[in-house]
């Protein structure tokens, strides 16, 4: 069975897998909306008193924990979807929103520690928002391990739902447990907490990674989408090659 | 009528794990090996100061227990793989959920078992005053570890029937166990010198709590991760 693979249809879907038209310019706005809302905060917000120039990194940082987490409501949402109504395009939605997640997840992470150096003068420290985040990350990074190591496709959708939706479950609990067992924090950043100037760029930043990870997402899953295909392919030619050997076994 | 035929069932799960494992013993004597090396091996590496080893014991106590207690789980499915057991286990009719609370009632004596040895032992080589609140801390002891098992049973259903099993079930399943290894910990902690706070009884009523709302999402779900 050898078709072309843009002809490939996944099980239960009558469309052909195709680029969706809207991905590049949607690419394209999201990368430009980066570009402009970065510069804005570079030049309308004016040095912190205290931090100076330290604080542009939280145009990055505070965008990247929003949107990580939406990343991860997004998981548990499509994951809850996926056990519902058991159609592929759920699970793979989910996988697409746990890698863009992680990554964001491990961002932020990074940024923070790179912030609080000078900052605090620790590169890490034991709070409630930085353990949990940094739980949040292994559990994620758990369910993308356990993505890579099951073959099945069905297994995996309905496993990684599972774990997923317990995952996400465990982030409030997380949470909830590190701030009784230690909190000495300091309020987080919203655009409550700052001056106008810092608020529309932290915002305007905060729309424009929105828009990057709801690119990434659908690059992701439409790229998820032609390795299942390209699976399905693989498994039809192996079992042609399977029925020729028992063929020429028979003659022999 | 019919609940209680399938309590029946997980009584057999249970006594069925339970009787292979005391044939053997091979596993339970592997895991409570490595839990009391784990207590050695912590000693060396925090230094003979008793103090400070008094103030570490409640947290090595439970990663010790953690550590050790995570080879247990992936065996109680794998002895089933092996003969293609667990197919026919599935085959029975009525509800799946006895088979999980049937494994997890096998999988928590066998780590309370572990317990009885590496506690006392613990509280030896620490110096940690374990009889100033012994109620307590068996209390602790048991929710803490109704935790650990009702996650570690439900991961283990899915871990141990990858490629990796080996490196996936301590993968998921100990970021999941922050929670219970942070009351669990702070609790014995508290048991253990004293309780100067009073905070123990709200760690043990908020392990209690994540005992209740672990077991509650596993059960939920134990259904798909088992067919699958």
């Amino acid at each position: 069975m050898k078709g072309d693979v843009m002809e490939v249809k996944l099980e239960g879907e009558s469309r052909a897998i195709a680029r969706p038209r809207w991905l590049m310019p949607l690419g394209l706005i999201a990368f430009g909306a980066l570009a402009s809302a970065q510069t804005f905060g570079f030049i309308m917000s004016p040095p912190d008193r205290d931090m100076g120039n330290l604080e542009k990194i939280m145009y990055v940082h505070v965008p990247a924990a929003w949107t990580a987490f939406v990343c991860f409501f997004v998981v548990f949402v499509e994951s809850v979807r996926y056990l519902w109504t058991s159609q592929e395009r759920h699970d793979l939605i989910a996988a697409a929103a746990a890698e863009t997640g992680a990554a964001l997840t491990a961002l932020t992470l990074m940024l923070g520690s790179i912030w609080g150096r000078p900052t605090w003068g620790v590169w890490w420290t034991w709070d409630a928002r930085l353990t949990s985040t940094a739980v949040l990350l292994v559990v994620f990074v758990g369910y993308l391990v356990l993505r890579a190591f099951t073959d099945d496709p069905v297994r995996r959708a309905k496993w990684s739902a599972a774990i997923g939706i317990l995952g996400a479950l465990n982030v409030p609990i997380v949470y909830m447990s590190v701030q009784w067992w230690r909190t000495l924090h300091q309020l987080q950043s919203s655009p409550h907490t700052l001056l106008p100037a810092y608020a529309m760029s932290l915002r305007l930043n905060g729309i424009a990674a929105l828009l990057l990870a709801f690119y990434f997402i659908t690059t992701r899953y439409h790229v998820a989408r032609l390795e299942r295909a390209n699976e399905e392919l693989a498994d039809a030619d192996a079992l042609v090659v399977t029925d020729v050997e028992t063929l020429e076994a028979s003659y022999v | 009528m019919t609940f209680r035929r399938e309590l029946a069932r997980a009584r057999a799960v249970a006594w069925k794990d339970l009787r292979t494992e005391r044939r053997s013993l091979a596993n339970f004597s592997g895991v409570l090996f490595l839990a009391l090396l784990m207590l050695l091996l912590f000693g060396f590496a925090l230094g003979p100061d008793a103090a400070a080893l008094r103030e570490s014991a409640a947290g090595i106590i439970w990663l010790a227990v953690l550590f050790s207690g995570v080879l247990a789980f992936n065996r109680s499915y794998q002895v089933e793989l092996d003969d293609g057991a667990f197919e026919t286990l599935l085959l029975y009719p009525g509800a799946r959920w006895p088979i999980f609370v049937g494994k997890l009632v096998a999988n928590l004596a066998f780590v309370l078992a572990v317990e009885v040895v590496v506690v006392p032992l613990a509280g030896v080589l620490f110096h940690a005053d374990l009889t100033r609140s012994l109620l307590g801390l068996c209390g602790v002891l048991l929710f803490g570890t109704v935790g650990f098992v009702t996650l570690g049973t439900f991961y283990a259903a899915v871990a141990s029937r990858t490629r990796a099993r080996e490196v996936l079930l301590p993968l998921l399943l100990l970021p999941m166990l922050v929670p219970v290894l942070i009351a669990a910990a702070k609790a014995t902690g508290a048991l253990t010198t004293g309780d100067v706070m009073g905070d123990a009884g709200s760690w043990i009523r908020l392990l209690v709590a994540f005992d209740l709302i672990f077991f509650t999402a596993s059960l939920a779900v134990y259904d798909v991760v088992i067919a699958g």
